[in-house]
């Protein structure tokens, strides 16, 4: 299998996510730079944490206008798994491939520590690896973390079961304790969580892991095993 | 604030107007000498830069001659950018310390920030990518509300910047104390990874090659901000907020991926980040160290501002640029890579080979100045130095006998006490972990960063009890390397090196200038005994308010190494059983102790003693247990004593408790802050092969699952405390300060 | 020469956890009269001579100054008298 991380200006967890893909789990992964990618060559795409242009204006606007989102939502109607971590989930927010929006931590600080989170639905092709109600430890890193929707959009996340993970102590006053939801196609995954960062036991915890060996997993019964 | 009217040469000379950039009577004479001539404006401007403290060392060079800089591991001494050591496998690690003392006490979120910034290109102008920084803080007394404002702001700049950059900020120390209350301290460390091949130099060589410009444009900000920092802030300087730069982390991050991938191209001579005193120091010192001279453009320099004058863009100090000597021919390669990131290289200047550091700007020449005498000629002074009377006073002093009747009231006292208690208010705002390497985050003994792709890892720590060094600047300055040794042994790794941030008040007050000869001389001592040579470091003086100085602070920061990963040790205690023991013995040792502080609400007295030779075998051996695998956890004794050692070493989530039996005098037992000691745990059944290499440990008792903490005393209870509720009271004694 | 001055807040309805702070820091300053703090962003914007400024504008807004799903704009546009 073969993942794109998608390197914008200002992208700073794009090594991270490409070591995760390519060391721990053991696949393809290319760091792609935003102007320069051609997303059709890839199975999966992986949209890093950082601050894309420095969060001036708003926490993922600036990237959300550039060409290489147009070519994610051709993915994203296609079924291709797109995965967006913290400012990646922000962009994908920004960009309407996911509902809602980010406003500040209620505390109004960035915050990074690890963060227990509750697999609400292990039914996608990102978290069928977990026990549904599991509960997984990973950081979190982030200013803007604070989820936000209205009630309509809430209501249609919970009927179709679009909210993936919520945090067992709501750190940053998200709506409804929402860490991650998907689009309702269910190949498009954001999370302000950081399952990169909660891949090898080493660095504190490894319950991530089975988040990308989810993708792979279903990827190749999907496509390897059908073809 | 110093406009730039085109004042003559002659008015110069005749109202003294250097004075008012910094220089002395001394120096001007030195600088018509040099010239052969009067300086016009510009050029002494570019002198008062150049010939400050924060530039020249003219201060402090005397002193800093005594610091051993050489040992095997050293790759790159003092004189760069930063130091560089060798950590095998062709890697070096580069690293540097850094103050923004006074930007910090006008501007605190930009100040913070802006230092942040400027030791992350430090470090990866030598080529490396940056892979942490960490950072030392002091302020006064959070009872104060500018003082609160002022710890809020550094923190949220330090985050803001190093956040967004990119680099996890993997750890570090705030200690609060009066002597800083209108001068916090705010000193940057930070730490790159190299392969030692890639090693670039900041000269500028080669007949005719081209200087390029890349970054941020050149504006007004930070005009004098390094003749700033060698004064002493007073009201004035509160006011002239003009001094201070704002940062963009977003601009330095793309600097960051550009120069990397810059340094690998051929058509790269040299390179150096504009720090203090700007396109100023950058050139100078780049053509100096080639041994050549450079001439520059002004009307080519990027603006951001109208009608800038020479002046002003020599001796501005905006923030994330860059300043390159590349080979003739060659530039549009370098301009190509930058591109990609939507930045500007803009050829500037050129190398000469007359040794002149020329400047043209509208057609005329605007300085024209011996470029080794600018970057190398500034006077030293050796400065009058005297033991000041307090000191006197504390030694002769009889030992400080405290009287503690309640002990668990003053343990959980001295949990709460700024200094000890927890700082995770602050860290917790610090992206940690980007990166994906960190083992250890702040809160350990030292932060421990692996390195991908090999069996080792890097710890780093930052230190320094100021306190003792007061009491005693020798001593103290020898405490300060060894504690900063113990934090990086106590994680299992060997200490490499250190960079010092030497930070002092007036050297112009000869008591002042004996503490910095004293801890530079105690310093010296023990990297020589501990084999950490000083391979960089900073010196920020006038650090006073309103004629108070600051007590002596030079930070040390060290990097060591883990020769295996399966060497990382963690400080908290891990299983129910394991035994607990002591390292080192405990005198009755109180002066400039926290318990002094709690009881007192002073320090005074003499500082604890310290024998380097015991020190270093102390380290040697537990190192050695611990690479025979047989340590559990080690924590260094330090600020409240073994008490509170052991009740940190129980703060973990793993719901332990630890029941404990003292000898001797409770008090001292408890609280005394002898030095050379740690608490570690083993399993039991290491007890003989640890007591065989560990020959200072002493058992002092056993892991337990109680989640309470009960220390005894030949049976009898004398304190019995639950870990949580002391864990709340350490937790919350800052955020509760705080509001 | 046109100037587009484009102020940008928060939603009625969505918290506002910048707003809330400074609220209470001026209740502690000694101002109990504040009864709300909406804190918003003001954006200027220098556009050449167009017929079509206003929609523009409002393009601008919708496409990338403010997020629609918290947040609303207002916007005047001014003529400047260029020396």
């Amino acid at each position: 299998m073969k993942f794109a991380v998608v390197v914008f200006p200002g992208s700073n967890c794009d090594r991270d996510m490409y070591y995760a893909a390519k060391d721990v789990l053991g696949e393809e992964a290319e760091l792609v730079w935003y102007t320069e990618a051609n997303l059709e060559n890839y199975d999966a795409v992986l949209i890093p944490g950082g601050f894309s242009y420095g969060d001036y204006l708003r926490c993922g606007a600036i990237a959300s206008t550039s060409d290489v989102v147009s070519q994610l939502k051709k993915l994203a109607e296609r079924g291709v798994p797109i995965l967006g971590v913290c400012n990646g989930f922000q962009i994908l927010l920004e960009s309407q491939l996911l509902p809602g929006a980010m406003l500040q931590n209620k505390n109004l600080k960035f915050m990074c520590h690890f963060e227990n989170l509750i697999v609400e639905n292990n039914e996608t092709i990102f978290t069928s690896e977990y026990e549904k109600g599991e509960v997984v430890s990973m950081p979190i890193a982030h200013a803007e973390g604070n989820y936000y929707c209205d009630e309509e959009t809430l209501a249609k996340l919970k009927a179709n079961n679009q909210i993936v993970f919520t945090y067992q102590n709501n750190p940053n006053g998200s709506l409804a304790n929402i860490a991650g939801i998907v689009n309702e196609k269910g190949n498009v995954l954001g999370m302000m969580p950081h399952p990169e960062r909660a891949a090898e036991a080493i660095l504190g915890s490894s319950d991530g892991l089975k988040l990308f060996q989810s993708i792979v997993k279903n990827w190749r019964e999907s496509y390897v095993a059908g073809a | 604030m110093l406009q730039a009217p085109e004042l003559t040469p002659e008015q110069i000379e005749k109202d003294k107007v250097y004075r008012e950039m910094g220089l002395t009577d001394k120096e001007f004479e030195m600088i018509k000498n040099i010239m052969g001539r009067l300086p016009n404006f510009t050029e002494t401007g570019i002198f008062s830069v150049m010939w400050s403290e924060h530039c020249s060392y003219k201060t402090s060079r005397p002193l800093l001659k005594k610091f051993p800089t050489e040992g095997p591991q050293v790759v790159q001494g003092p004189g760069e950018g930063a130091g560089v050591v060798d950590i095998g496998d062709g890697q070096g690690v580069v690293f540097k310390v850094e103050s923004h003392n006074h930007p910090s006490a006008v501007e605190p979120y930009q100040g913070a920030a802006t230092g942040v910034g400027g030791i992350i290109r430090d470090v990866f102008s030598m080529g490396a990518r940056p892979i942490a920084s960490l950072n030392s803080l002091r302020f006064g007394n959070l009872t104060n509300d500018r003082v609160k404002y002022l710890f809020e702001e550094v923190v949220h700049g330090i985050a803001g910047y190093g956040n967004c950059v990119g680099v996890p900020t993997v750890g570090g120390e705030v200690q609060f104390d009066d002597s800083y209350e209108g001068n916090p301290l705010v000193n940057a460390m930070c730490v790159g990874l190299i392969d030692v091949k890639d090693i670039q130099k900041g000269i500028a060589a080669g007949l005719g090659n081209t200087i390029m410009y890349v970054g941020s444009k050149t504006g007004r900000d930070g005009i004098h901000g390094a003749t700033f920092a060698s004064t002493d802030l007073t009201e004035e300087t509160e006011n002239n907020r003009s001094s201070v730069q704002v940062g963009d982390p977003f601009m330095e991050k793309l600097l960051i991926e550009a120069c990397l991938e810059v340094i690998q191209s051929d058509a790269l001579v040299g390179i150096q980040d504009m720090g203090a005193a700007g396109l100023t120091s950058s050139a100078s010192e780049m053509a100096s160290k080639a041994g050549m001279g450079l001439e520059m453009n002004l009307d080519l320099i990027p603006q951001r501002e109208a009608n800038m004058t020479a002046y002003e863009m020599m001796l501005s100090e905006s923030q994330e640029r860059m300043l390159l000597c590349v080979k003739k021919g060659q530039e549009q390669e370098i301009i190509d890579i930058f591109k990609k990131y939507d930045l500007d290289a803009v050829a500037v200047g050129t190398v000469t080979d007359d040794k002149q550091f020329r400047l043209y700007h509208q057609g005329e020449v605007v300085a024209d100045i011996p470029v080794d005498n600018l970057a190398e000629d500034a006077p030293i002074f050796y400065k009058d130095s005297k033991v000041p009377a307090y000191y006197e006073e504390f030694q002769s002093m009889p030992d400080y006998q405290p009287k503690v009747t309640n002990y668990s009231e003053t343990l959980a006292k001295l949990l709460q006490q700024p200094t000890i208690a927890s700082k995770e208010y602050v860290y917790d705002q610090y992206d940690s972990m980007v990166q994906g390497n960190t083992v250890f985050s702040p809160g350990s003994d030292a932060a421990v960063v692996r390195i991908r792709d090999y069996n080792k890892s890097i710890a780093m720590t930052i230190d320094c009890n100021s306190r003792y060094i007061y009491l005693d600047p020798e001593t103290g300055g020898k405490i300060a390397v060894a504690e900063a040794a113990r934090n990086i042994v106590a994680t299992g790794a060997k200490p490499l090196a250190i960079t010092d941030g030497l930070n002092f008040g007036n050297p112009d007050k000869p008591e002042n200038f004996w503490q910095m000869e004293k801890s530079i001389d105690g310093i010296s001592e023990a990297c020589l005994a501990l084999d950490t040579p000083v391979i960089s470091g900073n010196v920020s003086l006038y650090n006073e308010t309103n004629d108070e100085s600051i007590y002596p602070t030079p930070i040390i920061g060290m990097v060591g190494i883990h020769e295996s990963l399966d060497d990382i040790t963690p400080s908290h205690f891990q299983a129910d059983g394991d035994l607990i023991y002591i390292i080192g013995e405990t005198k009755a040792e109180f002066g400039g102790s926290e318990l002094q502080n709690v009881l007192e609400g002073k320090y005074f007295g003499k500082a604890p003693s310290i024998d380097l030779e015991v020190e270093v075998e102390r380290q040697k051996q537990l190192l050695e247990a611990i690479q025979t695998g047989l340590i559990q956890s080690a924590h260094d004794i330090s600020e409240g004593g073994m008490a509170v050692a052991v009740v940190e070493s129980l703060f973990s989530k793993k719901k332990l408790g630890a029941s404990i039996e003292v000898t001797g005098d409770i008090t001292s037992a408890l609280f005394s802050e002898s030095q050379s000691r740690f608490i570690v745990s083993i399993k039991e059944q290491n007890k003989a092969a640890f007591e065989s290499i560990c020959k200072y440990a002493m058992p002092l008792g056993k892991v337990t699952n109680t989640e309470n903490i009960q220390i005894t005393q030949e049976g009898k209870t004398i304190l019995e405390e639950s870990v949580r509720e002391l864990e709340q009271l350490w937790k919350g004694a800052i955020p509760c300060l705080l509001k | 020469m046109k100037i587009a001055k484009i102020h940008i807040t928060l939603k009625e309805g969505v918290l506002d956890p910048q707003g809330k702070a400074v609220q209470g820091s001026l209740h502690s300053l000694g101002f109990p009269s504040v009864e709300d703090v909406r804190v918003g962003k003001y954006i200027e914007i220098k556009l050449a001579e167009e017929d079509n400024a206003e929609k523009q504008v409002e393009d601008m807004c919708n496409k990338l100054l403010a997020n629609p799903v918290v947040e609303n704009y207002s916007y005047t546009i001014e003529e400047v008298v260029t020396q």
